[in-house]
């Protein structure tokens, strides 16, 4: 039971994390997040399903056109509802970005369809056996690709000159500019990724799970609380914090039964704030480049 | 600019020759028909559902009106959205009682929707019927004027025949319940224990789980380490198919008897092969029925709707059954009633004699003490062949 509730944990915990990490990009580049993650999610399962099971295009193209779909997204999310409310001092980009999500929950049911679908994979189709627990190959891809992508980011951002431009524009973009960082073009690269990243996840989770219109909000709201319980600033902390909240969720369920799982993981989240102010990872305002 | 102020003054007259025009046949139209309501879920995940009862109830409709109506008025359809929302369902009831003076309306899949309307059905004296959701207390309310009637499965009775089921058919000692954390799930579990208990039966757990859980392992470990040998499952499709699925992955053969969930979408496609083996109750199929009614509603079905081309087509068919017996049940009320007054209906379904059915012939479906034209000798267990929707023989 152990070995299964740990497998469980870690791959839905590394989904998580992989939207999570969208909410930790954009946060550290421009202070703002959006909210339509569980929708840019939803996108990228419902596109590559579109792309690949009913217009039967090669798999890996069909990922990767889903992958720029959600980019566009991220910009036009960007550029519609965070740079105008923003340029004036406002936060209403909040409110705009959840409208954002809203809207696209809806485009898709209208278009897509109301019903869920199956989203088949050869990698998780038949089960290996591990440690006694069933587990699709699928399963083990995930974690890797979460922590693969925590890692790449925590790379470029800290020991790249590129990266290091970037942190330098949520510091004093007006500094950033004055040194010749393009501020509007790096804050709408970080959107794209962000949705781009969100979009991963859906594609991952799609075969595991089914494709549907309304697939992304519950993810979106767990990604959120994992972003402020790793704290928004740290890639290696919203990853971590993903997989131990996937841990705690199926280990909650295996050993005291799913009645307690929604209470008991909540109020570890609450405890962990309460105790850790700025997420398990994060610090009181860096401002270090 | 000359065009579009010429485009413009001649959309002018034309959408005001159409509002003279409607006003001049609103009034004699309102006096031709009566008006029927539904509130169902016409978007959202369980839109499918909505689909259904509307082309049930529009087929029974156009039957009716084509046989010159009740009491010489044309019956007219008016369909409300509530998005599987209590709070959107009860607005939308008030609507059609109290703006479309509707003089009875019939509900959704949705049992938490239904329970909320109930309370309102009551107090206003319109007649209310269920034709999907199966929540126990949706017509055994307790108010002392019951206007809410239903014609679909009760889980106080499904959950009789699932045990019943499971013992026959898998010789099961110590089942399992996996259900879905809702109200609809909470009715289900009341409803096993207390079959289960008049069993002399317990079960070797109960384990809920969340609409949108991806991974139903850590639940099912449970039960299979408490030695559960056969689940009950209630859950509406997609959740149903992350249970079949989690199973898979366990590498758990265990027998399934369901509540009649899978049967909302495309169970096959979303669960796997897996799926065919899930036994789930249904009060209706095409697939497999010998009776000609079925086979001439079916018919009317694919002409009026040419999108229907076989029973894969139509595989929530309870959806179509109940929603096409209760509108023909409803008429007959009025018929009995020789009015629109909401008492009076009520004492017309009292009064209903016999009516041959697509579900059976009813005889006597209501009396005061009984709201509910189904019993568990109507409901059959079926399975998934493919996209189809097949009875089980035994």
């Amino acid at each position: 039971m152990l070995t299964s509730a740990i497998i469980s944990g870690i791959g839905l915990g590394s989904m998580y994390g992989l939207i999570a990490l969208g909410f930790h990009i954009t946060y550290v580049v421009s202070n703002t997040v959006n909210f339509a993650q569980g929708s840019a999610m939803m996108l990228g399962a419902v596109l590559g399903y579109t792309f690949g099971v009913r217009y039967g295009w090669p798999m890996p193209l069909a990922m990767l056109a889903a992958l720029a779909v959600c980019a566009l997204f991220g910009l036009v999310v960007e550029r519609i509802l965070v740079r105008p409310f923003v340029a004036r001092g406002s936060n209403a980009w909040l409110m705009a970005t959840v409208a954002a999500g809203i809207v696209l929950d809806n485009a898709v049911m209208f278009t897509f369809g109301k019903e869920p679908r199956g989203f088949p994979s050869d990698w998780a189709a038949q089960p290996i056996r591990l440690f006694g627990a069933g587990v699709y190959p699928l399963q083990l891809v995930i974690p890797l690709v979460g922590i693969g992508i925590a890692g790449v980011m925590h790379l470029l951002l800290r020991h790249t000159r590129r990266g290091k431009t970037l942190l330098a524009v949520v510091q004093n973009p007006d500094a950033a500019r004055l040194m010749g960082i393009n501020v509007h073009r790096t804050i709408a690269i970080s959107f794209m990724v962000s949705t781009a990243l969100a979009g991963l996840a859906g594609l991952l989770i799609a075969p595991l799970f089914s494709v549907s219109s309304e697939m992304g909000t519950l993810f979106g709201i767990k990604a959120f609380a994992v972003a402020i319980l790793g704290g928004m600033g740290s890639a290696w902390g919203v990853v971590i914090a993903g997989l131990a909240y996937g841990l705690i969720e199926a280990l909650v369920t295996s050993f005291l039964g799913s009645v307690y799982t929604q209470i008991v993981v909540f109020s570890v989240v609450i405890l962990a704030l309460a105790l850790k102010p700025n997420g398990l990872f994060g610090h009181a305002a860096i401002n270090k480049v | 600019m000359t065009f579009a102020s010429h485009v413009s003054r001649r959309l002018l007259l034309a959408a005001g020759a159409a509002s003279l025009a409607l006003i001049g046949v609103g009034p004699a139209s309102a006096e031709d028909t009566m008006k029927v309501g539904l509130v169902a879920a016409m978007s959202g995940q369980s839109a499918k559902s909505g689909e259904a009862i509307v082309r049930g109830l529009s087929l029974a409709l156009d039957e009716i009106n084509a046989k010159g109506g009740v009491l010489g008025k044309k019956l007219e359809l008016v369909v409300r959205d509530d998005e599987s929302n209590p709070a959107k369902g009860v607005i939308a009831a008030r609507e059609l009682v109290q703006r479309e003076k509707v003089v009875a309306y019939f509900g959704g899949i949705d049992t938490p929707v239904s329970m909320a309307i109930v309370p309102f059905a009551n107090q206003s004296k319109v007649p209310f019927i269920g034709v999907w959701a199966a929540g126990t207390k949706i017509t055994r309310n307790d108010a002392p004027e019951n206007y809410v009637f239903r014609v679909s499965a009760v889980d106080a009775l499904v959950d009789i025949a699932l045990v019943d089921y499971a013992i026959k058919k898998y010789g099961a000692k110590k089942p399992g319940m996996i259900l879905i954390n809702n109200p609809w799930g909470e009715s289900n579990e009341a409803g096993l224990k207390s079959a289960l208990d008049a069993k002399k039966m317990t079960a070797a757990g109960i384990e809920k789980f969340e609409g949108g859980d991806v991974d139903i392992v850590p639940q099912l470990t449970r039960l299979k380490d408490a030695g559960a040998d056969a689940l009950f499952m209630v859950a509406n499709v997609a959740p149903s198919a992350q249970v079949v699925k989690s199973l898979d992955r366990m590498g758990w053969n265990v027998p399934v008897v369901s509540h009649w969930g899978p049967a909302g979408g495309r169970f096959t496609e979303l669960a796997g092969p897996s799926a065919e083996k899930v036994h789930f109750i249904q009060t209706f199929s095409f697939s497999g029925n010998s009776n000609p009614k079925a086979t001439a509603v079916f018919e009317a079905l694919k002409k009026k709707y040419p999108e229907i081309k076989s029973a894969a087509d139509v595989t929530p068919a309870v959806g179509i059954a109940n929603a096409y017996d209760a509108m023909h049940l409803t008429a007959l009320a009025i018929a009995k009633a020789g009015s629109t007054e909401g008492p009076k209906i009520r004492e017309g379904f009292y009064q209903i004699g016999s009516y041959d059915g697509l579900i059976k012939t009813y005889s006597k479906p209501f009396t005061p003490d009984n709201h509910d034209a189904l019993s568990p000798s109507d409901y059959l267990f079926t399975y998934f062949k493919g996209a189809e929707i097949l009875p089980l023989t035994n």
